[in-house]
């Protein structure tokens, strides 16, 4: 089932002082299709759990429609609303057994008991949580709950399932194994999803599209790979993964974009469309898409180590240059056959044009 | 149990190398078997003999008298203890819902009217309730036109009560539903609950534990209670710690007084400990997680409107009630002419300014030390070790399960004689209020300290500080809001007391709630009425100069009264 926000706008207001207002979601827009999953990915307080809220029907927008499957729901309260929410901090029922919360909404449906039954242990056996009906929620451990609270809200099989920040209360190694799983039942059931987070790898492995979101706006909306490899703006290149920026001068655009950095020309094949000769515009490199080398002329720059740590795999580099108060971040893989660089040691740095994205 | 032997023989060998903690140990151990247990103990002895050997005929003696007078007694106690329980936390839960979930419009006055009570003598609403109900009464007999009307008996008592004691249920059940994380609500909801399910299914259920809680302490509080009784209650409607008063100040017969009030603890010392061992371990807890704040409204705009009617009338009861205090000490003759006059004051003057005087300097020594022991003692049985470590917790917050006129009974029955001759002295007041004031500072300061994680103490000591320099400048520091908690909680208790009091009193040491008491009965309405005004005034005054103390000091707020 389809989700549609158009110009979506949330204005809290001060209440000690009414003229206070604060801006928490600024006209948002997005489709999303049936059975997809969409990660709304921003810093804390950039309205992604505000947006969340509206279209779980816990927050009302200032302006602006939602339409979940194509009916307009802006009246709808939450209980009406046919949608699931994970709750950050699970919202398990203490006073309930696993079996219990997980059958509440059903009940709260007027579902008949026996039937409640079957499809509460059915939803326990894809999850993993039989051996658990009957234990009481402080007996579960971090990953147990989760799995409760994802379970009580695929139960009642909802039109929308949304997670907001799931796996946020979980220690690393749980949490990669979450994500993964949350992302194989959304998948099997085929729900259309909205997840939120500010965690990116998060966003990436459960994601078939992220909107990227900050200060209530959305900054790009896209496919992971798009998200990182092709970002729109500074700061998503910046806020995804890590980048380095190099600034220049728009010379020409023909099928590749040429760029002017510290008096030499280079073509690059991918660029935004708002990038305008004769302008500045800043080309984004990944750590990974630089290669370190011997000092030499044709380097795009050549600088010394300053900092240099083996992880075995890889080794991260970083290289100061004269002229550039932020270091260049390198990354090299398969340093046996690439060479250790030391502190200290002068240095060549060079890119791949494809991995790179020239943004304004 | 070989184990445990050679483990306290350990703990002996280690706190003999620190002779201030031992010592300090040693003191407060035969202190508190002395003045907690000892008393307790004379009670149960005094009311199990008959010529110094075993017999239970006191309580065949009591059952039977006058037929079955003191039984009556004890149904009419039990049967009250569970009204006002039941009333008192029903009424509270009606508040503190609507203050904590359905968004009503004054709710910081409302939270203050609540709390008025808590700071007032307990007799206030028997006084209140004759003021305005009794033969005079504002409303029986100015308003109704009602001649003779008769509030003594079980209704006025049960209205006093429930006023007396349901800022008690309010604080604990606001606390209860202020830890029912939104969240849940919102969780219910979004499964497709509406506000009324969300209620019954979710909210109530996550109450209950709270609701049976502040019952059973309710209970315990009104079957403890003696003022209220004593004005209201009536030879009609006999309750038990009056009868055991008046068993013992009346007709001199200290057993049957005992054997009364050895029936009287029996259910309140099994509702006190049903409180602390099995309900308060039903609490949930919530959780995991950050608190979300939750913008949805659980309550709907109709129930919103109920909800702060039913408050702006509980709150309005509260008002009447102050209002006709506060109106009847400036009236002349309270019912009869209500031309404004000082003449109550002045008689106050005269008649009570010796027992002011007298109360100021007995609240004031007890307070203090009060205060100071308990921090001490919640210190030594969160972070020491040693033998007797569970006793001095139990026993240092038995005093909560003990009515007063149990504890003034045993106190003229242990200190009434050799060795421990202590009878019409400040001492013996002194005594009594500084351990039945005890676990408030005990309880307070456990839980502070249960906050403080404890590498902040090995810190100091890392760095070089000794126990004793890391107890004054690292723990003592962290305990000083809830010490300051304790310390307001302790004087208003002090002000306030009776029960136990009321047996201790002499003509040398007098009281000032003991002297308005004695007003009542004499039937001098006004100056009652002037007296506990004036009281209020001094509790209120010294509140002030405590925060003011903390605020300048300290700055920091102590939590007791500031919810």
């Amino acid at each position: 089932m389809s989700v549609t926000l158009k110009n979506i706008t949330k204005i809290f207001t001060d209440q000690d002082d009414k003229s206070k207002e604060f801006t928490a979601v600024d006209s948002v827009n997005i489709e999303i299709k049936e059975g997809e999953m969409v990660t709304f990915l921003g810093p804390s307080g950039c309205g992604k759990t505000t947006t969340l809220r509206i279209i779980s029907g816990f927050e009302k927008q200032t302006k602006g429609d939602v339409f979940i499957d194509g009916q307009l729901v802006n009246d709808l309260p939450a209980n009406k609303r046919n949608s699931s929410m994970v709750f950050q901090s699970y919202a398990i029922f203490p006073h309930l057994t696993v079996e219990q919360n997980i059958g509440f909404g059903l009940e709260l449906k007027g579902m008949k008991k026996s039937q409640i039954k079957g499809e509460v242990d059915t939803i326990m056996a894809t999850m993993g949580l039989s051996a658990l009906g009957a234990r009481q929620p402080s007996q579960l451990s971090g990953g147990q709950q989760q799995r409760v609270a994802l379970a009580r809200a695929i139960v009642t099989k909802p039109r929308v399932l949304l997670f907001d920040e799931p796996l946020s209360n979980l220690d690393a190694k749980l949490r990669d194994q979450m994500r993964t799983e949350i992302r194989r039942i959304q998948q099997q059931f085929g729900i259309t999803s909205i997840y939120v987070t500010h965690d990116q790898a998060e966003a990436m492995t459960v994601s078939d599209r992220i909107m990227v979101m900050d200060k209530g706006r959305i900054q790009q909306l896209g496919t992971p790979f798009e998200i990182y490899s092709r970002p729109t703006n500074h700061f998503v290149a910046d806020f995804i993964g890590r980048a380095n920026f190099f600034k220049g001068m728009v010379k020409k655009i023909d099928t590749d974009l040429t760029l002017e950095i510290n008096q030499k020309e280079y073509r690059f094949p991918s660029f935004n469309k708002d990038v305008v000769v004769g302008k500045r515009a800043t080309v984004v490199l990944r750590p990974e898409g630089l290669k370190i080398e011997k000092p030499n002329d044709q380097a795009f720059f050549n600088g010394v180590v300053q900092e240099a740590v083996y992880l075995g795999s890889t080794v991260e580099y970083q290289i100061t240059v004269k002229g550039r108060t932020e270091p260049i971040v390198a990354i090299s893989y398969n340093p046996v056959k690439e060479g250790l660089y030391r502190v200290g040691d002068q240095v060549g740095v060079s890119f791949d044009a494809i991995s790179a994205h020239v943004i304004s | 149990m070989k184990q445990r032997i050679i483990s306290s023989w350990h703990d002996v060998i280690r706190l003999s190398k620190d002779p201030l903690l031992l010592g300090v140990i040693l003191l407060l151990l035969i202190s508190l078997v002395l003045f907690i247990i000892y008393p307790l103990y004379k009670v149960v002895v005094v009311s199990f003999q008959v010529d110094g050997s075993f017999s239970i005929k006191n309580f065949t003696d009591v059952m039977t008298y006058s037929n079955g007078y003191y039984l009556k007694a004890l149904f009419n106690s039990l049967w009250m203890g569970v009204a006002t329980a039941v009333l008192g936390t029903f009424i509270a839960y009606i508040f503190a819902y609507s203050l904590t979930r359905a968004n009503i419009p004054g709710r910081k006055f409302f939270n203050l009217i609540a709390t008025i009570p808590i700071i007032s003598p307990p007799f206030i609403g028997a006084l209140a309730v004759i003021m305005l109900f009794g033969r005079n009464g504002f409303v029986s007999s100015t308003l109704l036109g009602m001649q003779n009307a008769n509030v003594y008996g079980p209704r006025g008592l049960l209205f006093a009560q429930v006023l007396t004691f349901f800022p008690v249920a309010y604080i604990t059940l606001r606390g209860v539903l202020e830890s029912i994380s939104p969240t849940l609500e919102d969780a219910a909801m979004d499964l497709g609950g509406n506000r009324f399910t969300i209620f019954r299914k979710v909210t109530l259920p996550l109450s209950i534990p709270g609701i049976a809680s502040s019952m059973l302490v309710l209970f315990v509080e009104s079957l403890a209670d003696f003022g209220n009784p004593l004005v209201l209650a009536g030879a009609q409607f006999p309750i038990l710690s009056v009868q055991a008063y008046l068993e013992i100040t009346g007709m001199g017969n200290f057993a049957k007084g005992a054997a009364l009030a050895f029936i009287l603890l029996v259910p309140s010392v099994s509702a006190y400990l049903l409180q602390k061992y099995w309900v308060s371990k039903k609490q949930y807890v919530t959780v995991t997680g950050k608190p979300t704040q939750s913008s949805n409204d659980v309550v709907s705009p109709t129930a919103r409107r109920l909800l702060f009617v039913v408050c702006c009338l509980i709150a309005a009861c509260i008002i009447l009630v102050y209002a006709s205090i506060v109106w009847g000490a400036f009236a002349e003759s309270w019912g009869n002419s209500n031309k404004l006059t000082l003449q109550n004051f002045v008689y106050v003057w005269r008649v009570g300014f010796e027992s002011v005087l007298d109360t100021l300097v007995i609240a004031g020594l007890s307070t203090p030390l009060a205060g100071t022991i308990g921090m001490v003692i919640a210190f030594l049985v969160v972070r020491k070790q040693f033998w007797g470590r569970k006793f001095m917790e139990f026993s240092s917050m038995l005093s909560f399960a003990l009515p007063g006129t149990v504890v003034g009974i045993g106190y003229i029955l242990a200190f009434n004689q050799h060795p421990f001759y202590l009878t019409g002295t400040l001492l013996i007041l002194l005594l009594n209020f500084i351990f039945r004031y005890l676990p408030v500072g005990v309880q307070g300061g456990v839980a502070v300290l249960k906050q403080i994680d404890p590498s902040i103490e090995e810190a100091a000591i890392d760095l070089g500080a000794d126990s004793n320099k890391t107890f004054r400048k690292v723990t003592l520091p962290l305990m000083i809001p809830a010490f300051f908690s304790s310390l307001i909680f302790s004087f208003v208790r002090s002000m306030t007391a009776i029960s136990a009091a009321i047996f201790l009193v002499s003509a040398r040491w007098k009281l000032m709630t003991v002297q308005i008491m004695s007003q009542v009965e004499s039937g001098r309405i006004g100056a009652a009425a002037a007296f506990s005004l004036i009281l209020v005034a001094i509790i209120l005054a010294a509140m002030a100069v405590i925060k003011l103390i903390l605020r300048l000091k300290y700055h920091t707020t102590s939590s007791i009264l500031s919810h």
